[in-house]
């Protein structure tokens, strides 16, 4: 009994021992954005590997999502009759849900696992240690520049994920469901029109599906960052990295997809 | 001649060789830079049990001892990549567990490392690896900072054109050793710490870095603390030697002092070597 109280208790205590070096990693990486020295080679870098580099696959996810969405839902909707509202389904479930979280899914699976492979190797091959005894804090040089990529690119390639997932439902609702394209586009339309208009001209939707790719792309870049800067124990110790970055970053991210929504059905009520 | 006595002699005869120039007696009341006073350290078992060590400017300490007993601990303590549970370690009369981050990067660009296995950039190209602490820590312009890495590649006996563009991945051994070498001094470092400079080298390969490491104690007159168990490689360079047992100094003179010691288990590691 004893010797179970003190496992859970020994447990216990490091999780919350690494749930504040996250916390200290993500403030010391955030505080880097904001002040000297800035990095922008290797963000502009990060930018083009984490943006750029994960475009095929998310346009490949995204429109196969897209494509399955409007096959599924079209069964159902025709059904009662209501194969008109095919784009507006398409359109509210990717913008969303699907975009920024398969999108995010997609990229932390990819870019995510990156990260952590190449900090970790990094960090086992002592090249971290170079860098902290040559002067160079590892935290702005690495993660800083990644975390930015992340915050700026995961949004972008979100609005990809959407466009190219609507494109792909609309292509199916075309060939497949024998619905014109302008009825499918109106669909599309009218579920922004009617998720109500934010701050005058933005679409209530449009907020909540780029507020939501940001947090994610923090999550997956920190995530990464961390355990790859944890890493030991030789390339055996890599490989731990890459899996438990890329399991942490997609709990996180289905975790805090459920609270952002909740936080924003509060603070911006959808119209009745 | 028994095979103790006559591995005494090889070593004597080392000594004697390779001990010209030494400025060993210049640095006996010289300014001790680094100094670790009662070390603690443990991990999941006691590393540093109470360690006292010091390394007076200019004069080259060897740390030697079985592996795992805390030699390149010692290191990452210097450069506070770790910090002692109980103790003092000052560099530069510093205060290291005491200083603020940004102190302690200050502390660390006055100090360059050779690691075991050199910890070149991968993604980086020799030229690029050796320019890195240039850029890093100076405001020096690219012709100035092109001056230097060409200069520093040629003091570690290599070619800038041949080797400039490479990357790490196309080197030999000895090379990334060399290129290692010329990294950590190209800010012109007041203290060099070595971590195994010749693990995993070729005979002449080892020749050739613990040649470079004299060259730069006599040509630069820089500090250096080498961890090492190459004691033969080691007493070409070392005007004093420590070595650790047990998270603990079990000896620390002079290299001759510690050929002619009677410790059993001293005796046992210099045959072995």
């Amino acid at each position: 009994m004893t010797r179970a109280v003190m496992a859970i208790d020994e447990r216990l205590r490091t999780v919350a021992l690494g749930a504040q070096d996250y916390a200290t990693l993500a403030l010391r990486a955030t505080r880097g954005i904001v002040t000297r020295p800035f990095y922008w080679r290797d963000t502009f870098e990060q930018m083009d590997r984490i943006g750029v580099g994960s475009l095929p696959i998310v346009l490949l996810t995204g429109i196969f999502t897209g494509m399955v969405l409007a096959l599924q839902s079209s069964v159902e909707l025709v059904r009662f009759g209501a194969n008109i509202y095919l784009g507006n389904l398409v359109a509210a479930s990717m913008v969303r849900e699907l975009g920024p979280v398969l999108g995010a899914l997609a990229v932390a699976g990819r870019a995510g696992s990156g990260i952590a492979a190449e900090l970790g190797a990094m960090r086992v091959t002592e090249q971290i240690d170079a860098m902290e005894t040559m002067g160079t804090d590892p935290i702005r040089k690495l993660v800083t520049p990644r975390l930015v990529a992340g915050l700026v690119m995961l949004p972008m390639l979100t609005i990809v994920m959407d466009v190219i997932g609507i494109l792909g439902g609309l292509l199916v609702s075309v060939m497949r469901v024998q619905l014109g394209a302008d009825v499918y586009l109106r669909g599309v339309w009218s579920a922004f029109a009617v998720s109500g208009i934010t701050f005058g001209i933005v679409p209530r939707d449009f907020v909540s599906g780029l507020l939501k790719p940001v947090v994610f792309g923090g999550i997956i870049t920190l995530t990464g960052s961390y355990y790859g800067l944890r890493a030991g124990g030789g390339t055996e110790g890599v490989g731990r990295a890459t899996t438990r970055a890329v399991v942490a970053s997609s709990m996180a991210i289905f975790a805090s997809d459920y609270f952002i929504t909740q936080l924003l059905l509060v603070l911006l009520p959808p119209p009745r | 001649m028994s095979r103790a006595e006559e591995h005494a002699r090889a070593i004597r005869e080392t000594l004697r060789r390779d001990t010209r120039g030494r400025p060993a007696s210049l640095v006996l009341n010289a300014p001790k830079i680094v100094e670790l006073c009662d070390v603690w350290l443990s991990f999941e078992t006691p590393v540093l049990r109470g360690v006292d060590l010091w390394a007076r400017e200019g004069e080259t300490l060897l740390v030697v001892g079985e592996s795992g007993t805390g030699k390149s601990t010692l290191l990452k303590l210097i450069l506070r990549l770790l910090t002692p549970d109980r103790g003092t370690v000052r560099v530069f009369g510093m205060e290291m567990p005491r200083l603020s981050f940004e102190q302690v990067l200050a502390v660390r660009r006055r100090i360059g490392m050779v690691f075991q296995y050199a910890a070149l950039f991968d993604s980086l190209t020799v030229y690029e690896n050796v320019a890195y602490p240039l850029r890093e820590n100076t405001k020096l312009l690219e012709p100035d900072i092109r001056h230097i890495v060409r200069e520093r590649l040629r003091f570690v006996d290599m070619n800038p054109d041949v080797v400039s563009n490479l990357l790490p991945g196309e080197l030999s051994g000895g090379m990334r050793k060399r290129v290692g070498i010329a990294r950590a001094i190209a800010t012109d470092p007041e203290l060099i710490l070595y971590d195994e400079p010749t693990a995993g080298l070729d005979p002449l390969a080892v020749n050739t870095i613990t040649r470079l490491i004299r060259k730069l104690q006599v040509e630069l007159g820089v500090t250096s603390i080498v961890v090492t168990h190459d004691l033969r490689a080691g007493f070409r360079i070392a005007s004093r030697v420590a070595m650790l047992r047990n998270g603990r100094i079990l000896f620390d003179g002079s290299p001759e002092d510690m050929v002619a010691a009677s410790d059993p288990y001293i005796e046992a590691f210099l045959r072995a070597s």
